[in-house]
């Protein structure tokens, strides 16, 4: 064995570079091949195929009345979907968008006027604003109130008031008919 | 340890594995011990034994308990009215969470009034840090798995802590769920790991003692071992005054376990979970009412904000307030670097004590005020209270440390103990 790697004492090293590029890219296959064995264990916390699959839902708007809301689960959130007035309408247009915490227009934000459609999250934490039923807070801007650390959202469900940073965000959604929506 | 007085049969152990000695020179008349030991040094046996508590009534729930959406809050329910001894077990788990986090916190405070985490003890204090952070997220998402009220709002809010991570937030807010919202997955990975996490914690208890034993206890006076006139064994003294803590300990457990056992939890969380229904008021297990006070602080208008944030330009109050959180923490890993006394204990330093006492009391406020709604003098009380809580670290700690002069210190622990009894 006194061929191998390891020189005697005090010996001449004549090979030194070609040892640290065996020693650096063994080392380097070993950590790359290490993270790629890592990435099955980390992506299987990822949202699996069949919770993936139930991520359409589709909604009938016909008993929907107008100035009512309703909420309805899309992957497992609330979905608000409100038949607006022409007063709620008018109320979100006129606003400044400019002015806003989260600048978005009324017209960003829905495809028909009549019918706001949004995820009923808080973009704070978390909660579920209230507003959705007859009774419930609107807040100070007719809209919705998140009850947890006090936003306000206004008729378009942009946030006006708290600590909430953005505004109601709108899921991807198409219009089947006149009256039914697929969201998602 | 002498081996000609062993049974044989323990002879014949100890020349194949040498526990017996092992055990003498961890915990036995082997172990010398600073003679000066007060009650305070009794908690950190006290965690242990929580511990073990807490790992022998979970293995037992979990023979009972059902992780999915829809039978977690009935199986909880069940072990309640129907599993033998249910009720008993279950109580005993649920306050020995309290129980934990009340022992481990009167453990690091003792740490921090006598300067147990200055050198050489860093590691050791680090590696309890370490500690702290694993119990707080095995207590999150133990609380998550009777699937009540609180479980399901308390989780949906901290995991949505993360989405204040600029561009990937999102991603890790899905990553923990498994889903778009809390959901069966994320109770799954929820049960998973909680009963993973208090083998972590073992081994970084195994860690910690390990790094304990290598220079041995602090003590009251903060001065080191100089001789063997300064220590005693471990046993019979010491094993016999944490078997009496224990003792005194237990009785306290006890009483919440049988005449107040819902003392510490929220009415909601017998509410079934609703993902549609939000509660008035989401508030923490105690234990963590602190750190969301330190959260909530960061809004808009906070000055604390206003400064690190560069008028709002850096960052948005979420991200700072979540920032902070967590801060509030990880700066206790670098006590042994901000306080540059170079005497240990408080005793000799009456301005850092009056400091710690302080402290203490901001902490306590930090909790009362994490247990109240976000509004009108609570929210600026808990601004405050979170200034005062990193002016304390940053600032008070290092200054007061550098500048105060301390008391004469004894000359050995053997001769402050000689002086006491004077």
């Amino acid at each position: 064995m006194s061929e191998t790697a390891t020189p005697e004492q005090g010996a001449e090293i004549d090979d030194q570079s070609k040892r640290d590029f065996l020693f650096i890219s063994t080392a380097a296959v070993g950590a790359v091949g290490t993270a790629i064995a890592a990435w099955p264990f980390i992506d299987q916390m990822n949202p699996a195929a069949d919770t993936l699959a139930l991520s359409t839902t589709e909604v009938s708007l016909e008993p929907i009345e107008e100035g009512q809301s309703i909420t309805v689960v899309w992957r497992g959130k609330p979905v608000f979907i409100r038949h607006r007035t022409a007063e709620e309408i008018a109320d979100a247009v006129a606003v400044q968008a400019n002015d806003l915490i989260d600048p978005q227009t009324d017209a960003d934000r829905v495809q028909k006027p009549e019918w706001l459609i949004m995820v009923g999250v808080c973009t704070h934490l978390g909660c579920i604003p209230l507003g959705n039923k007859a009774g419930e807070s609107r807040g100070d801007f007719g809209g919705w109130f998140c009850p947890c650390h006090g936003s306000h959202y206004d008729t378009s469900g942009r946030i006006r008031k708290g600590p909430a940073p953005k505004n109601l965000p709108v899921p991807e959604y198409s219009f089947l008919s006149d009256l039914k929506v697929k969201i998602g | 340890m002498d081996t000609n007085n062993m049974h044989p049969v323990m002879k014949w152990v100890e020349y194949r594995l040498p526990v017996f000695s092992f055990l003498d020179h961890s915990l036995g008349t082997q172990y010398p011990t600073p003679k000066n030991l007060n009650y305070w040094w009794n908690f950190g046996s006290l965690a242990g034994l929580v511990l073990v508590i807490m790992i022998a009534s979970g293995i037992v729930l979990a023979m009972h308990y059902t992780a999915h959406v829809d039978y977690a809050f009935d199986s909880v329910e069940r072990i309640m009215r129907d599993v033998n001894y249910g009720w008993l077990i279950r109580y005993i788990h649920m306050n020995g969470g309290s129980m934990f986090f009340i022992v481990v916190y009167i453990h690091m405070f003792r740490g921090l009034y006598f300067g147990s985490y200055q050198a050489p003890r860093e590691l050791l204090w680090m590696i309890g840090v370490f500690i702290l952070l694993a119990m707080m997220a095995t207590a999150f998402m133990g609380y998550v798995l009777p699937w009540g009220q609180m479980s399901f709002w308390g989780a949906t809010v901290i995991t949505n802590l993360f989405s204040a991570i600029p561009l990937v937030g999102d991603s890790i807010v899905t990553l923990l769920w498994g889903g778009f919202s809390v959901d069966n997955p994320t109770l799954n990975r929820f049960f998973s790991l909680h009963y993973l996490m208090p083998f972590v914690i073992v081994g970084l208890v195994v860690v910690h003692i390990w790094a304990l034993h290598v220079h041995g206890s602090n003590n009251p006076t903060g001065i080191d071992v100089k001789s063997e006139q300064d220590t005693i064994g471990f046993h019979p003294y010491f094993t016999t005054k944490d078997l009496f803590g224990m003792g005194l300990f237990m009785m306290f457990f006890m009483f919440f376990v049988f005449y107040a056992p819902n003392f510490f939890g929220e009415p909601d969380n017998y509410i079934p979970a609703n993902p549609l229904v939000t509660p008035a008021h989401i508030v923490p297990e105690w234990y963590f009412l602190p750190y969301y006070a330190i959260l909530r602080a960061f809004t808009g208008d906070f000055l604390v904000y206003q400064v690190i944030s560069l008028g709002g330009l850096l960052m948005d109050a979420k991200l700072a307030g979540v920032l902070a959180m967590f801060a509030s923490i990880l700066l206790l890993l670098f006590m042994p670097w901000l306080d540059g006394a170079k005497v240990r204990s408080c005793s000799f330093r009456p301005i850092m004590a009056m400091a710690f006492w302080i402290f203490v009391l901001d902490c306590l406020v930090l909790g009362y005020i994490g247990g109240k709604p976000a509004e009108g003098n609570f929210i600026t009380i808990g601004q405050w209270a979170t200034f005062y809580y990193f002016a304390h670290l940053l600032v008070i700690v290092p200054l007061v440390s550098r500048l105060e002069r301390p008391r004469q210190l004894p000359d050995s622990i053997n001769a402050s103990v000689l002086k006491a009894a004077e």
